[in-house]
């Protein structure tokens, strides 16, 4: 789930060369799916995305040797529809916090998740709304709101299968994603 | 009229044999209907192998509507392949209502199709007709008889020859790859259209069954594409800061409403398709997502917890007037209009859990539909009479119907993998 700078960058460079690979269109009578519909660009698409987490990548790993290391802890947990912070993980999102401050080139992209239970759409939301609350307890610590970024996974990416509670409570979590 | 269904029947062929095939999914009858209406699909009497038996699907769909228990065949005694070798008083000794009997010819490449609906107690020919269909266009023949044998003992349209879009999942982690795929509406001839290491979500047809929208994570951030089904091409509609969430068409295939968290917490915007326009038409603190049109596309079904858990509200987009529609239980969500306004679909949590349940609009009563507890998704057919859903079976999600009464119901399980987010498409013919 959580790769390291370098093998997120490797896994980049593999996206790049295999960008038809990692997110193709059939259907087409003759696959044309590039199309030359702007917004749907594969090429757009994958540059923008490269640019974007290749750099944020890079520097967390040159930042690594100067200003101290990403927190190890990079997942934290919930209750059962809930988005408050337990207290066992308030440690976890005060050393996040320090490193975002010490740090103000790195960013972070906090993924929201939900267990799989009820519809998914109304999930993803509750998804971005408990990343929204690690969000804002970052930025009362003083993190800078440009250095965090909100996405909502909802129940699509599931960290543990399973229709018991010890997979639903694995799958409610924020991760910082660098 | 018949030249008209051939060409039909040739414009589909030629839309989907150019796809690649997936793995089909395959009907499993769960719950048949004790009210259902006894018919004899008689095997269609033909001079060689064909590589489909017409008979039995037309009887899998009749069967499958709920409307309708097909007799087996080994309880037929005799096989009559027109209304003229029909003995009235045999069938009825059987307790069949209905009587359906036909032969195929080939001619060249073209296979006839002579079929006859029959009346036992009345004792009359209802429908004759002759379809014609190549080899690849059998099943597709198939599903237009149903359609045409369905209505005329019903009164009510056949939803045979439509498809279904669903998702698919395989893999855990990192490691998930996910798939759109479009099938006939009794899960075969999936053809694969998107596919992705990244989450593929709410597909949605356009009104003209040409298109569909949906929310692809490819870019690891939520965005809206529309794609073209039969060229295959794509735009991006929205990808805005947070969620671009829940897309669905109006009735006319001008608008998109759907769910955006730009403004803060998710709202419901409509996007006018083709200036790009998007006007937010919901606005509160709470979650508010899930939009569905209503059948004339003058207001809007939505999920909104502003009441503390979710609910279904009605949004008058003329007026901005909300209302809201369900008060049974604390969780009921994602509802969809059936196609006369009269009902919704929606999922509502009770003691059995997560449950397909149907509300009448007018009386406010709520009735759960579905007996598993882990539903999602409910899609329903463009006649009104059935509702496709998502659910779980073994630990694996599979798609579930269930009729509109609540009576009969089905399973279409994949061979490996995940299924859900089921979306019925229009009438395609």
């Amino acid at each position: 789930m959580q790769l390291k700078p370098y093998a997120r960058t490797l896994a980049i460079a593999l996206s790049l060369a295999f960008v038809a690979g990692c997110s193709s269109t059939g259907g087409g009578q003759d696959g044309d799916l590039t199309g030359g519909a702007g917004g749907t660009d594969r090429g757009g698409v994958s540059t923008g995305g490269v640019d974007g987490r290749g750099v944020s990548g890079d520097r967390a790993g040159q930042m690594a040797d100067a200003d101290g290391r990403i927190p190890e802890t990079r997942t934290i947990y919930f209750e059962y529809d809930s988005d408050a912070i337990r207290n066992e993980f308030e440690p976890v999102l005060t050393a996040h916090a320090r490193f975002l401050r010490n740090n103000p080139n790195a960013s972070v992209v906090l993924q929201g998740h939900t267990d799989e239970r009820g519809t998914r759409e109304y999930n993803l939301a509750l998804g971005e709304r408990r990343a929204g609350a690690v969000e804002r307890y970052l930025n009362v610590q003083g993190v800078s709101p440009s250095q965090v970024e909100v996405v909502s996974y909802g129940e699509e990416r599931p960290a543990a299968r399973g229709q018991n509670e010890q997979a639903y409570a694995q799958n409610r979590r924020v991760v910082f994603a660098y | 009229m018949n030249v008209l269904k051939t060409t039909w029947l040739a414009a589909m062929l030629m839309l989907f044999t150019s796809l690649a095939q997936a793995a089909d999914l395959t009907i499993e009858i769960t719950r048949g209907n004790e009210r259902a209406t006894p018919i004899a699909i008689v095997p269609f009497v033909d001079g060689e192998d064909l590589p489909q038996d017409i008979a039995q699907i037309v009887s899998d769909d009749l069967e499958r509507s709920g409307y309708f228990e097909p007799l087996e065949r080994r309880a037929m005694f005799e096989r009559p392949a027109s209304s003229d070798e029909v003995r009235y008083g045999d069938w009825r000794a059987l307790d069949v209502r209905y009587l359906v009997a036909g032969r195929i010819s080939r001619e060249g490449d073209q296979y006839r199709i002579r079929y006859d609906l029959v009346d036992i107690s009345g004792e009359r020919r209802m429908l004759a007709e002759t379809v014609t269909a190549g080899r690849q266009g059998l099943r597709d023949a198939a599903h237009y008889i149903s359609d045409q044998i369905f209505e005329a003992i019903t009164d009510i349209r056949g939803a045979f020859s439509t498809r279904i879009a669903y998702v698919t999942s395989s893999g855990i982690g990192g490691d998930t790859q996910y798939a759109l795929h479009v099938s006939d509406a009794d899960g075969r001839n999936s053809q694969q259209i998107l596919s992705s290491d990244e989450p593929i979500m709410s597909p949605a047809w356009a009104p003209d069954g040409g298109k569909l929208a949906y929310v692809s994570f490819e870019t690891e951030r939520p965005a809206i594409y529309i794609q073209d089904l039969s060229s295959g091409r794509r735009v991006r509609a929205t990808s805005f800061e947070g969620l671009n969430s829940a897309p669905t068409w109006s009735p006319d295939g001008r608008r998109l409403a759907m769910a955006l968290s730009k403004d803060g917490q998710p709202e419901i915007y409509v996007m006018d398709i083709g200036s790009r326009d998007v006007r937010r038409v919901t606005n509160n603190s709470s979650i508010d997502t899930e939009p569905a049109w209503s059948p004339d596309g003058r207001s809007l079904l939505f999920t909104s917890d502003r009441s503390g858990g979710p609910q279904i509200y009605r949004l008058a987009l003329g007026s901005g007037e909300e209302e809201r529609l369900t008060f049974t239980g604390d969780y009921n969500a994602r509802a969809r209009f059936a196609p006369d306004g009269e009902a919704i679909f929606l999922i509502h949590r009770g003691s059995n859990g997560y449950q397909v349940a149907r509300q009448d609009l007018e009386s406010g009563r709520l009735v759960a539909l579905s007996d598993t507890g882990q539903a999602e998704s409910p899609s329903v057919a463009p006649n009104g009479t059935m509702v496709i859903f998502a659910t779980q079976q073994g630990g694996n999600g599979v798609l579930g119907g269930v009729s509109a009464d609540g009576r009969a119901s089905f399973r279409l399980p994949a061979a490996q993998g995940d299924v859900r987010e089921p979306a019925w498409s229009p009438f395609l013919n």
